[in-house]
């Protein structure tokens, strides 16, 4: 019987010849990231009596959910984790100026496929779109692993997503997953791994894919894997911080469930207050007014993201009624956008622009709502007072579909603002 | 381990770690974040609790982000144990590493109304309400995770690896 990606890798990092899903077993962790979360770290190593960490070349940390610090308190955590890096000897450190973690970390080649990697953000599935097992644990977990370098797992089941087909214009891989998420609740793949394959996925970008794989765990997933290739392969040239080897599931791996999903079928999705699976095609929507619009964070704030934003907003002027807030997921993505005009665009268009960082997403800064305020965001929760007020609501979208929207004051179908341009 | 009994205070389906412990309050102590756990669904629990209490939830909960604080602050508060109809992974996972103990059991939801006792043997996954006498069999966990719980999370598993180290 062969293995999914979930089981070989597991396998390999427990030197064993196979693992079965449902068993649990102990290995050794490739990568573990941290960004803010190792000021929880840090207290629970002290206690511990923890003078070393277990190998300084596979531990990363930068600062990205408060980024400046916009409170006393966030201040205090930086200093935290400052004082942690620092008396440790961490070495990659990122800070300030660098961006999201599930952005930088790939962009600094510490991503290779088949490797195990732990971080202390749930996101952390992101990871998965590069071929890696990738998930998110609690500082305590982080502490065991900063300490041993080992973990111990259970083997999840995986779900096999065959999506086949092509999206069709003004429809993004978001779109897609939130698909997914209605039709198949966010309980789907509640401690299984999910595996995103068929022609859609081979025929993404890998920002796309890293979307999906992000918000795999919106799905309960434990990880989100797309099947390495030829893209992953060009991103981390010159990147890459270890040798790899490209890994993939056996042709008969045993898989709890395959779900076929026609992808051309698929309007754009809007997830609606406050659980990711209430989700409604645009068509079916109805008038949405909103407040304010935010396309940023570690779900959709790439560079074709913002391309695709700057696409519908050119020559176009954001409603008086709302703020658009646009925050580019690294520095990477921050200075691409810089050079191809695209922050012009988007800043022409009445766009806020704000340095990398988390921000508004989970509450952090950089845009909160007020009680009864409405937001379309591109990011990938949208729970009661998420954004802010426990009284203001947030819609997801994709990226197309916030542009549109903060044209017109109200959730909006990007696909007409496209339509015309290629018409 | 010793059985748990407590009173229920009970919630529904797909509770997150943000209505948990609200991500305004992530950088505040623990004994401050306490104050505002569940406030935006139950604004009296936090207030009202009591130690020993058990939180009894339907199915999904502690979905969202990977914040300890989540079940740090039930612990806070003195919640003895979380049961479910089933968990989000990374919460459970939380409670375990600091020694809060949690089970998972399809459909216990509707077995028990808020302010009744629960009987728990975590051992052998079960539970029981006392005014009816109906007994229940949940998930059960691995000896992994009862190994870590039965010493009161991985603080202590640590301190015992590398407390003596110098």
């Amino acid at each position: 019987m062969g293995m999914t990606l979930a089981q070989k890798i597991l396998a390999r990092a427990s030197k064993r010849q196979m693992a079965e899903a449902g068993e649990y077993l102990v290995a050794d962790v490739d990568l573990a990231m941290t960004h803010e979360g190792l000021w929880g770290v840090y207290p629970i190593l002290k206690e511990g009596g923890v003078t070393r960490l277990w190998n300084l070349e596979r531990i990363v940390n930068l600062l990205d959910h408060w980024v400046p610090a916009p409170t006393v308190q966030a201040a205090e955590t930086h200093k935290i984790v400052r004082q942690a890096v620092k008396e440790f000897g961490i070495r990659y450190s990122y800070r300030e100026n660098a961006g999201i973690c599930h952005q930088v970390i790939p962009e600094k080649g510490h991503v290779v496929p088949g490797d195990l990697i732990v971080g202390t953000d749930s996101h952390t599935t992101t990871y998965g779109a590069f071929g890696a097992a990738a998930t998110g644990i609690g500082f305590s977990e982080m502490a065991y692993v900063l300490a041993t370098g080992k973990l111990w797992f259970r083997v999840p089941e995986t779900i096999r997503f065959e999506m086949e087909g092509d999206l069709s214009p003004g429809v993004m891989s978001k779109d897609l997953l939130l698909h997914l998420a209605m039709k198949y609740t966010a309980e789907v793949a509640q401690y299984r791994s999910i595996e995103f394959a068929g022609s859609a996925a081979k025929g993404m970008t890998l920002s796309s894919r890293m979307t999906m794989s992000n918000m795999a765990v919106e799905l309960g997933a434990k990880f989100g894997f797309f099947e390495p290739d030829e893209k992953v392969e060009k991103f981390l040239e010159g990147r890459a911080k270890k040798t790899f080897q490209m890994v993939k599931p056996d042709p008969d791996a045993p898989y709890e469930q395959i779900l076929r999903v026609d992808v051309w079928k698929i309007e754009p999705q809007i997830a609606l207050p406050s659980n990711v699976d209430n989700v409604k095609s645009i068509s079916q929507l109805g008038e949405i007014i909103v407040d304010q619009a935010f396309i940023g964070s570690c779900t959709n704030g790439r560079i074709e993201d913002l391309r695709i934003a700057a696409d519908i907003l050119r020559g176009r002027k954001v409603s008086n009624n709302l703020r658009l807030i646009v925050i580019p997921a690294s520095w990477e993505v921050y200075r691409e956008a810089l050079k191809t005009g695209i922050l012009e665009i988007l800043i022409d268009s009445g766009a806020i622009i704000c340095n990398p960082t988390c921000g508004p997403c989970f509450g952090g800064g950089m845009g909160l709502l007020a009680p009864g305020e409405r937001c379309i965001a591109s990011i990938n929760r949208n729970f009661q007072g998420r954004m802010g007020s426990s009284d203001a609501e947030v819609y997801l979208g994709s990226p197309a579909t916030v542009a549109a929207s903060a044209i017109e004051g109200r959730i909006a179908d990007p696909r007409k603002y496209l339509s015309r341009r290629m018409a | 381990m010793k059985l748990i009994k407590g009173r229920i205070w009970k919630f529904g389906n797909d509770i997150n770690t943000d209505v948990i412990t609200p991500g305004k309050y992530l950088a505040s102590p623990i004994q401050e974040v306490k104050d505002h756990v569940l406030e935006a669904v139950n604004p009296k629990f936090a207030k009202e609790v009591r130690k020993g209490d058990i939180l009894l939830a339907g199915k999904n909960f502690g979905c969202g982000s990977s914040r300890e604080t989540a079940p740090q602050a039930l612990k806070a508060l003195g919640i003895d144990a979380v049961v479910a109809d089933s968990f989000a992974r990374i919460f459970f996972r939380n409670a375990v590493a600091i020694g809060l103990a949690v089970l998972a059991c399809p459909s216990v939801s509707q077995s028990f109304e808020e302010g009744e006792i629960m009987e728990l043997n975590l051992e052998k996954a079960e539970l029981k309400n006392p005014k009816n006498n109906i007994s229940l069999k949940g998930s059960p966990l691995a000896k992994e995770m009862l190994a870590v719980l039965s010493k009161g999370g991985i603080t202590a598993l640590l301190k015992e690896l590398f407390g003596n180290e110098k």
